[in-house]
């Protein structure tokens, strides 16, 4: 990286290019970054007045999460310069060697994969780590400044509870929390609301246009193009590493900024075949399950899958989706009731069983469950096939096999990795979940060879793609239906249940609410429905 | 602080094959030099020690040239249980399961396997009394013991959540103590004029020597280095073991059954123990007696950090370690020094790996820091 030196006077840079404009709160100008093998940004500029939102987009892979990291010290540019800009907007470069550089800038992030600590609680998550914390912690006022910190913004979250215990949502407002706590005046969100539902993402966007109005600079990253439209004030795209365009929102469209990303026009509607569904291959019935908190959170819940079918479930998250989800794969034990998957009562048996009997699971917790990060990619996708042949021989595994196995997923799912022998942790968000869904849907295809009738269970599998992998992976989904498979398919988009589901069931306080076509229904009465102010 | 640099540690994507092997050698000689300052201030000329431990350990050039092997057969002789307890630590802490509990489980392989060559020639006179099959038996009862003894520990986590380092770090005193009890009490050789230790095995109990005091039990080691090898990275147990040890809840999620894989991995760490009692019973002592206890556990655990976890380099470092504990000895013997030089040596060498690990995990970056005031326009 180009530091100047004492001994060395500052280039001028370009000159602001609208003088009515807000002053500059920082600019990143030619940074470029390779890793082993990759080039995740190629002289990449990016400049955020105060009080803007401005949105990064680009495709999974396209180096968003790798840009921002370089903006919070977590890694050092190759090349490039960063700039921030005070009240007058008068630039000064600087070096950002850490983390706790950026927060002495006044600069936080949120990070696509939340790094709170499970094991402590809200309070003591927002003060980790920070400078200047006494030895000894008066925990009561600690607990007493986020809960007025959380008022403030309109953010609420249980301040004494466990990370263990709380939603993603509130993990999510802890995380927004913990970077306002340490005085950021330059706030990045990386893909804040990929794991929120329509409500939480509407409050985030509230919270992020107060702060805004507050003269916050706030960087966004999100796939969902609504949402850009309606938050940001402008929006850099980036393709393959690069700039494609920095734009006024005002100025563009969702298909304008769909083709700058991609490349290429992208489909926004899907044919569906016509399946006759088949017999009822998952069956779920009056189960009651707890969930981590030990509070109830399935009560007498009933479903059924057909074959060929897609059943759609909709809900705002916490409405015991992650608890339904694990008791169909035997991750959580069902108190009552009983699980049968193709005639075979499974109920209570252990994972690897619902595994043989041809479940598959798509978890909606990448990093927690669905992916070993440390571990090569290789062994990452064959979690599902290593105890059969081709990859196992006896008690014995044919490292060779797995890993052409891998080769093999990668080429066919257009995972974007430099190859099987990558830590998993290294891949891009959106491609780390190409992976699992690549191996899901494979042990699926798998299954059903050995004359199994496959099951997916498929929990929020296009959060954090990219609009054109978000088609890939459609596609594939309804593939499996074409092909037989019974998919369970829980999503927090209604326009995307409506699209995919041929029924959907809507969940509210582990009950299910309704089961409907979605030729015989409408967004707002799922909406109702959700709220528990309806019933079908 | 304004000094115009400033040094950061940045972590490295990827490690250049010459830092990993370069951070290691430099640990080491960074902990002898050192050590070359103790052993200034224990009032010895450092470099007459350092050549006192390496003729201690290997030999001479002119014992070599008269045939003498004697001091690198005994270095090879403490190598053996080094192996064995190291792997033993390899295979537990693959999973993160710290099993501290090698010593003890060394220590029930070893009385397990006594009492097949004490009295199971008295309990079963039919057995044929030969090495071809009375090693074996007692082979198998080390394993046996220690994969009991470790057992303990495995239940304990896998059913009830019970901590495994302090329980297995508190039955090694229980072993321990058991083994004293037995070989000072019940088990006392009668006719060994207060002697504390049992009787002498009978003959056909002994490992055959190779050359010197070294014995078979070397053949062993190296071959369970070689499955440990196997089991690590070319079967599913392997990779059960890995996925467990990085993420539970994925090993889970992927249909990997907690409890018996707990079980099963402390049984293949105890067994390993085990037979490390096994091979310094059958084919050192030659009775129970003391000196079965002396740390090898302990010293396992330091084998199998150093070679991070790796069989191949646990064989290197048990003989590097046991090279030093010999050449220790030897130091003690020659110069006067304390016998516990050697493992003084083997702690400085432990704390410089570890401490240089940092090196191979982290780039250290020297950055000049910008100007305070340098304004753009
Ligand atoms: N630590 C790393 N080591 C090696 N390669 C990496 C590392 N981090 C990122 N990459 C690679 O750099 C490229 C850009 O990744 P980055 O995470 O910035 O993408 P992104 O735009 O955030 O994508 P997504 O929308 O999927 O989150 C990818 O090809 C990725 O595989
Ligand atoms: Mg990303």
């Amino acid at each position: 990286m180009v530091v100047e030196g004492h001994d060395r006077p500052t280039r001028p840079s370009a000159p602001v290019t609208d003088p009515t404009a807000a002053p500059i709160a920082v600019a990143l100008r030619g940074i470029t970054k390779t890793f082993p093998g990759v080039l995740a940004n190629d002289h990449v500029d990016l400049e955020v007045r105060r009080g803007e939102i401005h949105a990064l987009l680009g495709e999974n892979g396209a180096g968003k999460s790798t840009l921002m990291s370089v903006l919070t010290g977590l890694y050092q540019p190759d090349q490039g310069r960063i700039l921030i800009g005070d009240e007058a907007g008068r630039l000064r470069p600087v070096t950002i060697a850490s983390p706790r550089d950026a927060i002495h800038l006044g600069i936080g992030m949120v990070h696509q994969h939340f790094k709170l600590v499970p094991t402590q609680t809200v309070a003591e998550n927002v003060i980790l780590g920070m400078d200047g914390v006494p030895f000894v912690l008066d925990m009561a006022t600690v607990e007493a400044e986020v809960a007025a910190l959380s008022e403030r913004f309109r953010m609420p979250v249980p301040v004494s509870a466990y990370i263990w215990q709380i939603s993603v949502g509130e993990q999510q407002r802890v995380e927004i929390l913990k970077a306002l706590y340490r005085g950021a005046e330059i706030l990045i969100l990386d893909e804040p609301t990929a794991v929120l539902t329509p409500q939480e993402a509407a409050e985030v966007a509230a919270t992020l246009r107060a702060l805004a109005a507050e003269g916050k600079a706030i960087i966004f990253i999100s796939h969902k193009l609504d949402e850009v439209m309606t938050v940001a004030d402008r929006v850099t795209v980036l393709r393959k590493g690069r700039n494609v365009a920095t734009l006024d929102v005002a100025a563009t469209d969702k298909h304008q900024l769909a083709e700058l990303m991609v490349g290429r026009e992208v489909a926004t509607t899907i044919d569906k075949d016509d399946v006759e569904p088949g017999p009822v291959v998952l069956r779920i019935d009056g189960v009651v399950a707890r969930n981590n908190r030990g509070i109830v959170a399935l009560k007498d819940l009933s479903l059924e899958v057909r074959a060929g079918e897609i059943l759609g479930v909709a809900g705002v998250a916490g409405n015991g989706q992650r608890e339904l989800t694990e008791v169909v794969t035997g991750l959580r034990r069902a108190e009552q009731g009983t699980v049968t998957v193709d005639g075979d009562d499974l109920t209570d048996r252990a994972p690897v069983r619902f595994i043989d009997a041809g479940v598959s699971h798509v978890p909606s917790d990448r990093l927690g469950r669905g992916l070993a990060g440390n571990l090569p990619l290789a062994d990452n996708m064959a979690m599902k096939a290593y105890r059969r042949p081709p990859i196992a021989a006896g008690p014995m595994l044919r490292r060779d096999r797995m890993r052409a196995f891998a080769v093999d997923l990668i080429e066919r799912f257009n995972v974007d990795t430099p190859g099987p022998d990558t830590p998993a942790r290294n891949l891009s968000g959106g491609n780390q979940q190409k992976a699992i869904l690549a191996r899901e849907i494979t042990a699926g295809t798998r299954a059903r060879e050995r004359g199994r009738r496959p099951v997916l269970i498929a929990a929020y599998p296009t959060r954090g793609l990219d609009v054109g992998a978000i088609e890939d992976v459609r596609s594939h989904l309804l593939r499996q239906r074409s092909d037989g498979t019974a998919v369970l398919f829980i999503s927090e988009e209604l326009d995307e249940l409506m699209m995919m589901s041929d029924r959907i069931a809507v969940l509210h306080g582990g009950e299910v609410m309704g089961v409907v076509t979605p030729a015989e229904t409408t967004i707002e009465e799922l909406g109702l429905m959700m709220a528990g102010e309806m019933r079908r | 602080m304004n000094l115009p640099y400033r040094i950061t540690l940045e972590k490295r994507l990827d490690t250049p094959r010459i830092v990993l092997w370069l951070v290691p050698v430099v640990s080491i000689l960074i902990a002898l030099a050192f050590g070359a300052i103790v052993l200034a201030f224990a009032g010895a000329n450092p470099l007459e020690a350092y050549g006192q431990i390496l003729t201690g350990a290997f030999g001479s050039l002119t014992a070599w040239l008269d045939g003498q092997f004697y001091a690198v057969s005994e270095t090879v002789v403490r190598t053996v249980p080094l192996i064995l307890t190291g792997l033993a630590v390899a295979v537990a802490f693959r999973m993160r399961f710290w099993n501290i509990g090698a010593e003890g489980q060394l220590v029930f392989g070893g009385v397990f396997a006594a009492w097949v060559a004490l009295f199971l020639p008295g309990v079963i006179p039919g057995i044929p009394q030969t090495p071809w099959v009375y090693l074996p038996l007692m082979a198998l009862a080390a394993v046996a013991g220690g994969a009991i003894w470790a057992l303990i520990p495995a239940f304990l986590k896998a059913y009830l959540e019970v901590d495994e380092i302090i329980t297995t770090i508190m039955l090694n005193f229980v072993a321990i103590l058991t083994y004293q009890y037995l070989f000072t009490g019940p088990w006392k050789d009668p006719e060994g004029q207060g002697f504390p230790g049992s009787a002498l095995f009978p003959e056909f109990t002994w490992l055959p020597r190779l050359t010197g005091r070294v014995t078979l039990g070397l053949v062993l080691a190296l071959a369970a280095a070689v499955v440990v090898w196997l089991v690590f990275d070319h079967t599913k147990l392997g990779y059960e073991i890995a996925l467990m040890g990085e993420n539970p809840e994925a090993a889970r999620y992927a249909g990997v059954n907690r409890a018996s894989i707990i079980i099963v991995v402390m049984v293949l760490s105890g067994g390993l123990a085990g037979l490390a009692g096994f091979t310094e019973t059958a084919g050192i002592s030659h009775r129970l007696q003391q000196g079965l206890a002396i740390g090898n556990g302990f010293t396992g655990i330091i084998v199998a950090w150093v070679a991070k976890l790796r069989p191949g380099w646990i064989v290197v470092v048990a003989f590097l370690l046991s090279a030093l504990f010999v050449g220790g000895d030897q130091l003690q013997i020659s110069m006067g020094l304390p016998a516990s030089i050697g493992a003084f040596f083997q702690g400085m060498i432990l704390l410089f790996i570890l401490g240089g690990d940092v090196f191979t995990r982290y780039r250290v970056k020297i950055t000049r820091r910008p100007a305070a005031v340098a304004v753009e326009v």
